[in-house]
């Protein structure tokens, strides 16, 4: 099919007087990656969970496949994936047993449960743990069984709200692989992080949300190029101390921002605006100079952390 | 560094973790503890009672009382055992598992001992609070009211250990909260219907009632009846009580040998 | 036809994979058969207890314009409570369970199964495993001499009424609850309705309060059972199926609509 899978137009959710997406535009095309960026409470999980067809949408369009979720709810979720920000797994079952469960829910035959439900535990490296009781298993396991349970019906999207969030720093790697396998295999992802790694490693296209809003679209590099320089130079004074230097660093890069536990520089050469703070005499407790990150980008437009 | 001795015995810090946790619930726990045996006399006593009352000959079974002075202890000891027991499977396998609030406290100076002992003071405040209820709610009725339900309380508190503290060593071990589901059925249930709360054991077959008198169950009912009938014989509530008692130690014994595995695994 | 359909009932409400939901806890069950075995056990105790200890205290029971032994008397009763009890029992804390802790319900419904499926499913759970014990209790009834009349096979809609309509209060209430510790209110009501419903004596025995039986809901399944029982109908009949019926659709309009609020927000 052709066409994009999923289009919003001026989708708004409210939650009594609390309005949690606030009229966003997006459009999915078939085989992207596609991610919502935003701290906690931007609006990325509601967002999310209207696409997924389990939160009815308060004003404004919603399409995916050309259906509409309020009509066509069910139809819509037989066709796509979902990977929860919290496992739903089913603890009174077996590792093996939640897949096939599932299937069931899609109305999948017996048999095509039990074959695809193989080749998943497989995919999610869970083989051997298939009949391990679900309470059992690690973090990591938890959520590539979640993976591979939103699988079972061959999902022509895959919707995963923070896929990583809570795993170590190998788990979540493991995790990654097994995302850009399924990309490779045509399966769109729609995903929600506040992870900059995540989103920049993951991501062809993506949306920055702040306070239920977009605040900017693109590919990662162009977010980067658009909205930062190419080298950032961080510096750190004595705890506390960072604010009474902001007048110090002025002008050394194109702009700074003062953090509560850095200074950043953005200039183009780090490593320049570095000897050029030495030279002014600053001596800061340490000094870092690191490519510009979707962190930035983020920074910039909002004035705001990603991860509080 | 010096391992010096704590102010207060471990146990009673255990007992404090209780009660915080109890703070938010307690109310409601009281209403129910109160309300629940009312209904029951209401109910099995004087519904019933009405029933047996009128039926001739009932009273010798009974050995003159009328049926609800007869079952009045009965509710008392068996309110115990009830608590005693469900007080001891969910919240011990939540502690271990779940909550993980055991793991919390043996990482501070306190022992898998304590949080047996802990457990076993806790249980005492708890079903002495619930038979107090019973008593309270017995004694609003003439027939039932009598200075004996104050000893009834104390023995209704040692048969709660009886079974709190055995209960609490199956459940350090408990694979899945399916096997309480089987205790409470399998144990707490039967005991409340043959132990001889209700009826004397001489109603049931032989064999039945030979199993009721290996309970604790049935020594605390026969000993509470004697002083809410004023029929004590001090040599037979002494043998009851100890008998109970077997149960009490042997179940801490095991509860602290197994928790103590299980927490230093 | 499915567009006018879909004007007329919302999507959220369709009824089409109920099932599915059943096929889940027969899987989760295979794990766990003791419950549901042991779930036959605690009527049968009642039974055996009032059977052999309270059959020869109380004598009989006037019912019906006759003198009926205690047991017979009993056993339609507790046939009936023990429908009342295990589809509360499965409409609430494994509800509670699966809609708060385990979000069972928020996994299901990523799929095609909606809302309505899984109440309409949770629903049909609790009454297939009602009428299984029904069916056992029945065989017990039987082999104990306690049948009256081969009206009794009867009995069996009757308890799938019950639980029917005790599964929709329970689930309707569950939508309610903010977690566990609302368990002890479900425990604190079942206990005046399975001991004040004509359970274990007459309507006869309250006297001028005989009217407040007449509001507890398992009185009207105790009814229907015994009547069933005793092949005795009368056209009160028609109001206690009215009765239960009717409470059974506002619940059930009630749960569907909690459950969509709750899993749809």
């Amino acid at each position: 099919m052709s066409g994009p899978l999923i289009t919003a137009h001026q989708l708004v959710k409210r939650f009594g007087d609390f309005t949690a997406v606030a009229g966003i535009d997006v459009e999915v095309r078939k085989g992207e990656v596609f991610g919502f960026l935003g701290p906690n409470g931007a609006g990325k999980s509601s967002t999310m969970r209207m696409i997924a067809c389990v939160s009815p949408v308060t004003s404004g369009e919603l399409r995916l496949f050309g259906l509409d979720p309020a009509t066509h709810g069910s139809q819509i979720r037989g066709r796509i994936g979902v990977v929860p920000q919290m496992d739903t797994l089913d603890t009174e079952l077996t590792v093996e047993e939640n897949l096939r469960i599932y299937g069931r829910f899609f109305d999948l035959p017996r048999a095509e449960c039990r074959r695809r439900s193989a080749e998943l535990l497989e995919f999610a490296q869970l083989t051997e743990r298939a009949s391990s009781v679900v309470e059992n298993l690690s973090g990591g396991m938890k959520r590539r069984l979640s993976i591979a349970r939103s699988l079972i019906n061959e999902p022509e999207l895959l919707l995963l709200d923070e896929p990583t969030t809570g795993l170590d720093p190998q788990a979540r790697h493991v995790l990654w692989d097994r995302l850009y396998r399924l990309k490779q295999q045509g399966v769109t992802l729609v995903l929600t992080t506040h992870y900059m790694d995540e989103a920049e490693q993951l991501c062809d296209r993506l949306v920055v949300m702040d306070q239920g809003r977009i605040v900017a679209e693109g590919s990662p590099r162009s977010l980067i190029e658009q909205h930062s320089t190419r080298e950032v130079l961080e510096l750190r004074f004595a705890a506390g101390t960072n604010e009474s230097f902001e007048a110090q660093v002025a002008g050394l890069g194109d702009r700074h921002e003062v953090l509560p536990d850095r200074i950043l520089i953005y200039a183009d050469d780090g490593e320049g605006a570095l000897a050029a703070a030495h030279a002014r005499g600053l001596q800061p407790e340490s000094a870092l100079v690191r490519r510009a990150s979707l962190e930035d980008v983020f920074l910039h437009l909002t004035g705001r952390t990603l991860v509080d | 560094m010096s391992t010096h001795r704590l102010a207060t015995p471990g146990a009673f810090r255990v007992l404090t973790w209780h009660l915080v946790a109890y703070k938010r619930f307690w109310k409601a726990n009281v209403l129910s503890s109160v309300v629940q045996p009312l209904l029951y006399m209401l109910g099995l006593g004087v519904g019933v009672g009405a029933l047996v009352d009128s039926n001739t000959g009932s009273s010798d079974v009974l050995g003159g009382a009328s049926y609800v002075a007869f079952v009045a202890p009965g509710l008392l000891v068996t309110t115990a055992m009830a608590l005693g027991a469900m007080e001891s499977m969910w919240p011990v396998m939540g502690g271990l598992r779940w909550s993980r609030g055991y793991h919390g406290i043996i990482a501070t100076s306190l022992t898998p001992r304590d949080i047996v002992l802990g457990h076993g003071v806790w249980m005492v405040v708890r079903c002495g609070l619930a038979s107090a209820a019973v008593a309270v709610a017995l004694a609003c009725f003439a027939e039932t009211r009598s200075w004996g339900l104050a000893p009834g309380v104390v023995i209704s508190v040692w048969v709660g250990l009886a079974f709190a503290m055995p209960i609490m060593a199956f459940s350090v071990n408990a694979e899945m909260d399916g096997s309480f589901a089987a205790v409470q059925r399998f144990v707490v249930i039967p005991l409340f219907l043959f132990g001889g709360a209700f009826y004397p054991l001489t109603q049931l077959p032989a064999a039945v009632a030979w199993v009721a008198r290996a309970t604790p169950l049935w020594h605390g009912v026969v000993t509470a009846r004697q002083f809410t009938q004023g029929t004590v014989v001090w040599a037979a509530v002494l043998g009851h009580l100890a008998f109970i008692g077997l149960w009490v130690v042997g179940g801490t014994l095991v509860a602290e040998r197994r928790m103590r595995k299980k927490l230093y695994q | 036809m499915s567009g006018l359909l879909f004007r007329i009932a919302p999507p959220v409400m369709a009824v089409r994979r109920p099932h599915r939901m059943i096929e889940r806890h027969l899987l989760a069950y295979r794990h766990q058969w003791l419950i549901i075995v042991s779930g036959f056990f605690e009527p049968l105790f009642y039974l055996l207890s009032m059977r052999a200890g309270l059959g020869d205290l109380v004598g009989t029971v006037r019912f019906g314009g006759a003198e009926v032994p205690y047991d017979q008397f009993v056993a339609p009763a507790l046939m009936a409570s023990s429908a009342m009890n295990g589809a509360i029992f499965d409409s609430t804390g494994n509800v509670l369970g699966r809609l708060k802790y385990f979000r069972l319900y928020d996994a299901a419904l990523a799929t095609p199964m909606t809302p309505a499926d899984v109440a309409v499913g949770e629903i049909g759970w609790a009454l297939l495993r009602g009428q299984l014990y029904a069916v056992s209790f029945l065989a017990v009834m039987w082999g104990m001499g306690l049948i009256g009349s081969p009206w009794v096979i009867l009995a069996l809609p009757a308890c799938a009424l019950i639980g029917f309509t005790f599964a929709a209060i329970g689930f309707a209430g569950t939508t309610f609850m903010r977690g566990w510790q609302d368990m002890d209110i479900v425990n604190t009501a079942l206990m005046p309705l399975f001991l004040f419903s004509a359970t274990f004596f007459p309507t006869s025995s309250y006297g001028k309060w005989e009217w407040v039986v007449q509001l507890s809901p398992l009185y009207h399944g105790v009814a229907l059972v015994r009547a069933a029982n005793s092949g005795v109908w009368t056209a009160g009949i028609i109001g206690h199926v009215a009765v239960l019926l009717g409470l059974a659709l506002i619940a059930l309009a009630i749960a569907a609509r909690r459950l969509d609020h709750l899993l749809r927000k």
